[in-house]
């Protein structure tokens, strides 16, 4: 019998595993899904923890309840890949075989990458919310804490959803304001990039929706440092931003697998063809969601469009067909803003993020580049879509490539 | 945009970035280098070797790769070039500015 591994089994992963199973003969196909873990985290719902709004219970679930019938699920930690013979070899030994290998592996957090983060101040004054606890240890802080400087840093590029950093900036705003004490914190948006996002367009909107909110920013701060004694954050070209809190985005890599194996670039990311998403190298394996090098966001939206391009290209492949479908970078994102409401945001590989109206054109119901409450009912049903459609492997009401329709070129006012 | 530098004319994307990957010399980055204010040494001018090479192979560039390459680290980078020291870098090395994919 003739076998798929997916190594990692996260929402890329699963959903392939889903996708797969119900279009392969069982007879003909064995599936295996690999995964050193056996929780599934819904991680867009980290963002939610430190505000009391999710509690950790609303973001977990066993990984198993994904795992369709008829698909071999092992919790085993993957050691390293070995593509010229088409294996993959565990921590315990083991090898497996296999004719196809849809590396899913992700990023993994290396908060240690950054001098200073991981000393006496870890999870006292300096935290993450991109791991459960991290954002679990944030909540904590924040329900006694009294004011002073908060300040959210994102040292390194790329990193898995470019916008969470600026919705927990804006839900720390609501938050303290909430609280009745936002007079007395002091917010600041530190970043290695030159402005609030790297598309023009988008960037101008958020960008005057912080100064709107009163939150500081600081560009182009590439962050060599965190001063434990000063409580400081220092940058290579010596400039220095002072915390009470800090909040950091952990320097994303792709997995130490990646690594182990020779087949990341400089970040552990896997170079994979834009458009096919099969390997650059190797013609048997192909790679989706975060752990391909795409230019573009690394998003579970993006995982689930390019799944499709994916599924199409390995049924070419299997039945010896060139590739013929072509991923276009496609990438949608809620963007939460505080007081329940939220943006979106629209893209690929060629248009950036333009303002109108998203999935119907002049009618929506959601508005792209625009303050709306109803974009944020659409970040709160995206946790149902998660567990119940997107990791099923099942089609959502919007298609895999992006489309112009509804889309403005020329921007005009974007606080309508 | 276009521009003569050490008796050639050459043309420059809108931030200035040249356009021709094939038409950059040693002379020709010393002459940029004077425009930012820098004076290339040897160090500088084995930073955007490396730059040059790493973009013909294709592969994406960051300040943390200069950092890994053995040249120079990155407090080195940011005394060579002050102020942005890939996308000044990029200038002096006759490549594309730097794009932050997100
Ligand atoms: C705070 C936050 C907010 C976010 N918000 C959004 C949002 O609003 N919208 C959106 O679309 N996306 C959002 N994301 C991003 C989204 O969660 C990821 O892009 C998505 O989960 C990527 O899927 P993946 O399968 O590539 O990686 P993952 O889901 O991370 O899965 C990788 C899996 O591989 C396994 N693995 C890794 N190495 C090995 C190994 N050696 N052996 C065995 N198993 C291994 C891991 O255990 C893991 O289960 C957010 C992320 C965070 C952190």
């Amino acid at each position: 019998m003739k076998r798929i591994l997916i190594v990692g089994g996260g929402t890329a992963g699963t959903m392939m595993a889903n996708k797969l199973r119900k279009a392969l003969d069982a007879g003909e196909w064995k599936i295996t899904v690999l995964d050193k873990e056996k929780t599934h985290y819904y991680q867009p719902g980290f963002l939610f923890i430190p505000f009391g709004i999710y509690k950790p219970a609303d973001v977990i679930k066993p990984k198993s309840t994904f795992i369709p019938a008829g698909v071999e699920m092992l919790y085993e930690e993957a050691e390293k890949i070995l593509p010229e013979d088409n294996a993959v070899q565990l921590k315990n030994g083991q090898q497996l075989n296999y004719d196809y290998l849809i590396v899913a592996t992700g990023t993994s957090l290396r908060p240690e990458e950054t001098p200073g983060v991981k000393g006496n101040l870890y999870y006292k004054d300096i935290f993450d919310f991109y791991s459960i606890e991290g954002a679990t240890a944030l909540g904590k802080k924040l329900r006694s804490w009294e004011g002073g400087k908060l300040v959210v840093v994102i040292p390194e590029l790329p990193y898995k959803c470019p916008v969470a950093p600026l919705e927990f900036i804006f839900l720390a705003e609501a938050y303290f304001t909430e609280q009745g004490i936002r007079d007395k914190v002091d917010l600041t948006y530190v970043t290695l990039m030159s402005g609030a996002f790297t598309k023009p367009i988008a960037s101008k909107m958020l960008g005057e929706l912080l100064e709107e909110k009163n939150i500081n920013v600081v560009t182009d701060f590439y962050t060599e440092k965190v001063d434990n004694e000063k409580k400081q954050l220092v940058s290579f070209d010596e400039r220095t931003v002072d915390f009470d809190i800090l909040t950091i985005v952990p320097v994303n890599m792709g997995s130490k697998i990646i690594e182990n194996s020779g087949m990341g670039d400089d970040m552990g990311f896997v170079p994979t063809n834009k458009h096919t998403l099969q390997s650059e190298k190797y013609e048997n394996v192909f790679v989706l969601g975060d752990a391909a090098n795409l230019p573009t966001s690394k998003a579970g939206s993006v995982a689930h469009f390019a799944a499709e391009i994916l599924f199409d290209n390995l049924m070419h492949s299997i039945e010896g067909r060139p590739l013929t479908a072509s991923f276009d970078g496609h990438a949608n994102c809620y963007i939460e803003t505080g007081y329940g409401k939220g943006a979106l945001i629209d893209f690929n590989y060629d248009t950036e993020p333009l303002p109108g109206t998203f999935p119907l054109p002049g009618i929506g119901p959601f508005g792209l580049l625009k303050n709306t409450k109803i974009n944020h009912y659409g970040k709160i049903m995206f946790r149902w879509m998660y567990w119940h459609i997107l990791l099923k492997g099942k089609e959502l009401p919007v298609e895999p490539l992006m489309t112009m329709a509804g889309k403005k070129r020329n921007p005009i006012d974007l606080n309508k | 945009m276009e521009k003569t530098i050490s008796g050639q004319n050459l043309s420059f994307s809108e931030d200035g970035y040249m356009t021709d990957f094939s038409a950059w010399t040693e002379d020709i980055a010393k002459e940029l280098a004077k425009e930012e204010n820098i004076e290339l040494t040897d160090k500088h001018m084995e930073v955007l070797k490396f730059l040059r090479k790493k973009h013909e192979a294709g592969d994406s560039l960051s300040i943390r790769s200069v950092g890994k390459s053995g040249i120079v680290d990155i407090k080195g980078l940011y005394q060579l070039f002050p102020g942005g020291p890939l996308k000044i870098s990029s200038k002096l090395a006759g490549i594309p500015k730097p794009t932050s994919c997100v």
